[in-house]
């Protein structure tokens, strides 16, 4: 039941409403429980209501260590 | 923004499997919180690719599932009430009371309507001025800010027709009592990511402090799952005991503040009854005085009956991972998703719900 779906918000449109994009599937946001975001942000939506703007550095950091695995295990022969 | 599909899974997962096989040279018994992680890992078969000795147990993070069939009577009989509309999440409907469901009710002509968020409720209620129209709001601290929100809405609208009857509860308490209770062996956990996003880490920090146990605040993305337990595992190899963040994407240590200080101009900590787990101190959220007016289980005639779980029924054992759902006698036999006899196999967050649907072959 704490399913949040990530999306980007495309204009905000109203006090404290935002139109969100869900992959191709528009939706209005209350932005009552997150009011600093901005237009571009990508947001986690939860039972209509944004509740956390998305951290692009730090899922940057995690994919940095991601590739670290991958090329950790390029450079070792016996996992090829 | 979910980065992590953009990578390559099938190459990643391998690796960090084997990273994960390296560090399990001992049993360690996990955790997973959350009924949303529940299904991922169902989903993804991550059980049967970890090695036998990391097993994972399903705790009590189904909101559907903890809440007790007396509250859902509460609600029914709330529902029957001359005049009144009930709102509530879908996820609800099936659940059973001790006699009837809320999906039993409708279909019975009683007026009850599903949305998807409570703000949907405020404006059932703005547009139908003749009605009571009353939320009942089931969740953990993912989705109270929201329903702290709709209450203040209303009241901003002032509306004089719109009532919560809330049946929430907060996630701590209960891994507390779980913890001090001592029935089920855990060596660390994997705590829910969403719930988080609000709470942020602080109140998790009483594992490690108090029972010297290890916790990773993680995603729901196979990855974030296989790296989340690849970090409780470190930690063990390590001799670190620390609440850590793997879903750093979307987790501040901090939580969201601002979505706290809604839940608190609304709600104060209430003692809650959790299906399997009794009455747990501070576990849940009852309204502040100043919207007394709103809460339904005020308003309305509406006494709270204990009801006795269903003869057989494990779901309380199940909810506290003492037993798996193939342990009671029902599962798969008496109790399917088409026909439910614990609210385990009701929601599609439920363990036993989950086992039911990608357990075959799946077992870890």
């Amino acid at each position: 039941m704490c399913l949040g779906i990530p999306g980007q918000i495309v204009s905000i449109t109203e006090d404290q409403l935002a139109e969100v994009d869900f992959s191709g599937v528009r939706r209005k946001v209350s932005l009552l429980l997150c009011p600093e975001v901005q237009v571009g942000d990508y947001v986690l939506v939860h039972v209509g209501f944004a509740i956390q703007r998305l951290d692009e550095e730090e899922a940057q950091e995690t994919l940095k260590l991601f590739d670290e695995f991958l090329e950790a295990s390029d450079e070792s022969p016996s996992e090829a | 923004m979910n980065p992590l599909p953009r990578h390559d899974e099938g190459r990643l997962a391998p690796l960090l499997l084997e990273k994960i096989a390296v560090l399990a040279d001992l049993p360690m018994r996990l955790m997973e919180v959350c009924g949303t992680h529940t299904v991922a890992i169902f989903r993804s078969g991550i059980r049967s690719l970890l090695p036998d000795t990391v097993e994972l147990i399903s705790g009590p993070g189904c909101p559907v599932c903890v809440t007790p069939a007396g509250e859902i009577d509460r609600a029914i009989a709330l529902a029957r009430q001359e005049g009144v509309t009930l709102a509530t999440f879908g996820d609800l409907m099936r659940v059973p009371g001790s006699s009837s469901s809320l999906q039993q009710e409708r279909a019975r002509g009683g007026a009850i309507r599903v949305v998807i968020s409570p703000l949907d409720a405020v404006q059932m209620a703005e547009e139908n001025p003749a009605r009571a129209v009353c939320f009942f709001g089931v969740g953990f601290e993912t989705t109270s800010p929201a329903i702290a929100a709709a209450v203040k809405e209303a009241r901003r609208r002032r509306l004089s027709n719109f009532y919560l009857l809330s049946s929430q509860r907060i996630i701590p308490p209960a891994m507390r009592a779980l913890l001090a209770d001592g029935t089920v062996n855990i060596d660390g956990f994997i705590l829910p990511g969403h719930v988080s996003v609000v709470i942020g880490k602080a109140p998790y920090c009483f594992i490690a402090e108090e029972f010297s146990l290890p916790g990773v605040i993680t995603g729901f993305e196979p990855l974030d799952i296989l790296e989340g337990i690849y970090m409780l595992l470190r930690q063990r190899k390590e001799d670190r005991r620390e609440i850590e963040i793997q879903y750093s994407r979307a987790v501040k240590e901090e939580g969201n503040q601002r979505a706290l200080e809604v839940m608190g101009e609304v709600f104060v900590p209430a003692d809650a009854r959790w299906r399997g787990l009794g009455v747990i101190p501070k576990s849940g959220l009852a309204a502040r005085e100043e919207f007394c007016a709103m809460d339904a289980a005020q308003v309305f005639d509406i006494p709270y009956a204990e009801v006795e779980d269903p003869p057989g029924c494990l779901c309380g054992e199940v909810l506290q991972g003492i037993h798996r759902p193939p342990d009671c006698a029902l599962f798969g036999t008496q109790c399917t998703p088409e026909d439910p006899v614990g609210p385990c196999m009701v929601s599609s967050e439920g363990s036993c719900a989950a086992y039911y649907k990608y357990g075959r072959g799946n077992e870890g």
